[in-house]
């Protein structure tokens, strides 16, 4: 594996964390054995179990509550090593750090310490925004939340959750006033045990099969007041503010390591592979493409971190956050059909982890708000500069 | 349960370069990690403490300063404090100069921790081979050992010891205090998680040097002098191929074709 590069002035506990989380990876997260998960459509669950007992799926959760209390750059590292293995598995894993960043930023104490046990216990948590009509589009959304009494009572449907089929906790977006939009969006804190709650249809998807996609209903499901996060009207405003938390981290950082590990695949079989008597890595035409793929991982790779650091230090820049996510996914999906096109009939063969990842390069421009979401965010966001 | 962990730190490869003058190991470049075996020794530890809360584990490492990263990566899967026993004066020890002084350095560190129940080793550590250090410490302290242990069972002062036999396994029950070493098991060890990686991070781990141990060690059993090994010659083996298979219709015609060859030979 190529080592080289990857120290951005680290301290020593990060470079630890990234020590710890690729040898995980090495063990546990190889092709190998996750293609029989990919397969089949599964998380891998003995896996999960031993990234929960290392703390890695509750590594943002602030120590008091549990959590390891590492921040955005850790959460990267933690991403990217996983990334560099399997897309799906790094998804199920920084998928409870998504849905706990709404409590963590609006919720009370309480909210937090009960919302950081169900996942520092080694159970699974979900964000619930999307449904079938409204995606990106947040402000379209059906869900309602009503109150009655000292309680809120929930109905719809929500749709591509992930971890949604297997987690312990939701964190769910209602409309608490229907006619007010966007404006009337509130976030609450749903038990998977409340009467009313059920899992749909599990998605059959393209890539990262190791992960758990499914539809969750809402049915009269009955919490209690004090489940909910932050102040009514205000879900809107943290569903965003969570996403400029989690785009460099959990989205970005997650592309950098599967390009990561294509390009160390790339050289390897470059090496090796001989055509007219000589390896393929001879070529100009292979190494113009493995260079290429190199700058573009870089130049990303440099960009998520930056954001992270930035996130870490406080400084919240949307066009930083979401720049970071859209140059690691939309390099990732380029790094992934070169990588095809350098192992020729083998990169298209299951045989081989190559295939894999180009399934799973796609989603990274889709989730957490589509790439071109977050092009109107960017472009939003630099134009308050010139007004 | 009070146990003490013998940890080496070895060369992270199979493809060990030796230095065609000296006949020693070539370390430079070669990054370095726990001895495997003597991190089965330590989940072994970690296992009894694991039913045992009260259980410690302290270990101890006999190496240079670097070999403080080895410590630092066990403290963080289980054990509870470590040792380091390093200077100048140890250097060039050979098995029984390096089970000798740690076993010195064991009845030193007794001062501090209590005295040990059990002693883990590690079977042998990868870049020697020896199998030696371990047995060697349970001889200078004069404990019974059980060697190529699977997994240990603590009950009162009595540890049952799962050995590996040629025809299977062994349950054996020894007396504490003693030395167990491990062989490879057929679990792996845990990971470390990252509060207890940080945790042990910040640990503090004492050095013991040749001065702490001056009063009660025999200099003239350390070091290049204290080492009746001495190496002659350190060679690859040639590799031996192209035998040749006999098998006929009956084992009779076998021997015959066999015994035809080696005459033919004048072997025989």
């Amino acid at each position: 594996m190529n080592n080289t590069v990857l120290d951005f002035g680290f301290t020593p506990d990060q470079k630890d964390l990234q020590m710890m989380v690729r040898e995980f990876g090495e063990k546990e997260l190889t092709w190998e054995k996750m293609r029989e998960f990919d397969d089949r459509g599964e998380i891998p669950m003995e896996a999960y179990k031993k990234a929960a007992e290392m703390g890695l799926t509750a590594i943002t959760i602030p120590e008091e509550f549990g959590g390891a209390g590492m921040g955005q750059v850790e959460n990267a590292i933690l991403s990217e090593e996983l990334g560099y293995w399997n897309g799906g598995f790094a998804t199920t894993v920084l998928a409870n750090g998504l849905a706990f960043d709404p409590v963590l930023l609006f919720g009370n104490d309480e909210q937090k310490a009960y919302y950081a046990k169900y996942i520092v216990d080694g159970g699974f948590a979900a964000f619930a925004l999307t449904e079938a009509n409204a995606g990106s589009d947040a402000g379209a959304l059906r869900t309602t939340a009503v109150k009655e009494g000292d309680e809120y009572v929930i109905n719809g449907c929500k749709c591509f959750i992930t971890n949604g089929g297997v987690a312990d906790v939701y964190t769910v977006f209602a409309l608490t006033d229907p006619d007010a939009g966007a404006r009337g969006l509130s976030c609450f804190i749903v038990e998977r045990d409340r009467k009313g709650v059920s899992v749909g249809k599990e998605e059959d998807k393209l890539g990262i099969r190791t992960s758990n996609t499914c539809e969750v209903i809402f049915d009269n499901v009955r919490i209690p007041a004090k489940n909910l996060v932050g102040q009514e009207g205000k879900g809107f405003k943290i569903a965003m503010t969570t996403f400029d938390l989690t785009r460099p981290a959990a989205v970005g950082a997650g592309t950098i390591g599967g390009a990561r590990f294509l390009i160390d695949q790339c050289v390897q079989y470059a090496m090796v592979r001989t055509t007219f008597g000589q390896p393929i890595l001879t070529n100009q035409a292979i190494q113009f493409k493995i260079a290429d793929m190199e700058i573009g991982t870089q130049a990303a790779r440099a960009l998520v971190y930056r954001a992270a650091e930035m996130l870490d230090a406080g400084v919240v820049d949307t066009t930083i956050a979401a720049s970071a996510k859209v140059a690691g996914s939309d390099n990732l999906l380029k790094v992934s059909a070169e990588a095809i096109q350098i192992f020729g009939g083998n990169g298209y063969s299951r045989e081989y982890p190559i295939a894999t990842i180009y399934r799973d390069a796609k989603i990274y421009q889709i989730y957490e708000g589509t790439n071109e979401i977050q092009r109107m965010v960017i472009i939003k966001s630099m134009l308050k500069a010139y007004m | 349960m009070n146990m003490l962990v013998c940890i080496k730190q070895v060369p992270d490869t199979t493809e060990i370069r030796i230095d065609p003058v000296k006949h020693t190991l070539i370390r430079d470049g070669v990054p370095s990690i726990v001895n495997p075996f003597d991190a089965y020794a330590l989940e072994c530890a970690a296992r009894i403490k694991d039913k045992n809360p009260d259980a410690k584990i302290t270990l101890v490492c006999m190496g240079p300063p670097q070999a403080m990263d080895a410590l630092k990566t066990c403290l963080a899967v289980g054990g509870d404090k470590a040792y380091l026993v390093s200077g100048r004066e140890f250097g060039g020890s050979d098995t029984l100069a390096t089970s000798y002084i740690l076993a010195t350095a064991i009845k030193k560190i007794e001062e501090t921790e209590g005295k040990f129940d059990i002693i883990f080793c590690g079977k042998q550590a990868i870049d020697g081979d020896t199998a030696q250090v371990g047995p060697e410490i349970a001889e200078h302290l004069d404990y019974p050992q059980v060697t190529y242990a699977h997994e240990a069972f603590a009950e009162g002062d009595l540890v049952k010891v799962k050995k590996e036999v040629d025809e299977g396994f062994e349950m054996i029950g020894v007396k504490t205090p003693c030395v167990i070493t491990v062989t490879k098991p057929n679990f792996e060890p845990r990971y470390p998680s990252i509060k207890s990686k940080m945790a042990a991070n910040r640990k503090e781990i004492p050095t013991i040097a040749f001065a702490d141990l001056e009063s009660i060690i025999d200099s003239g059993r350390i070091g290049l002098k204290g080492s009746p090994t001495k190496v002659k010659k350190t060679f690859t083996p040639e590799v031996k191929t192209g035998g040749i298979i006999i098998k006929e219709d009956t084992n009779e015609a076998s021997a015959k074709v066999l015994f035809e060859r080696l005459v033919a030979d004048k072997v025989m």
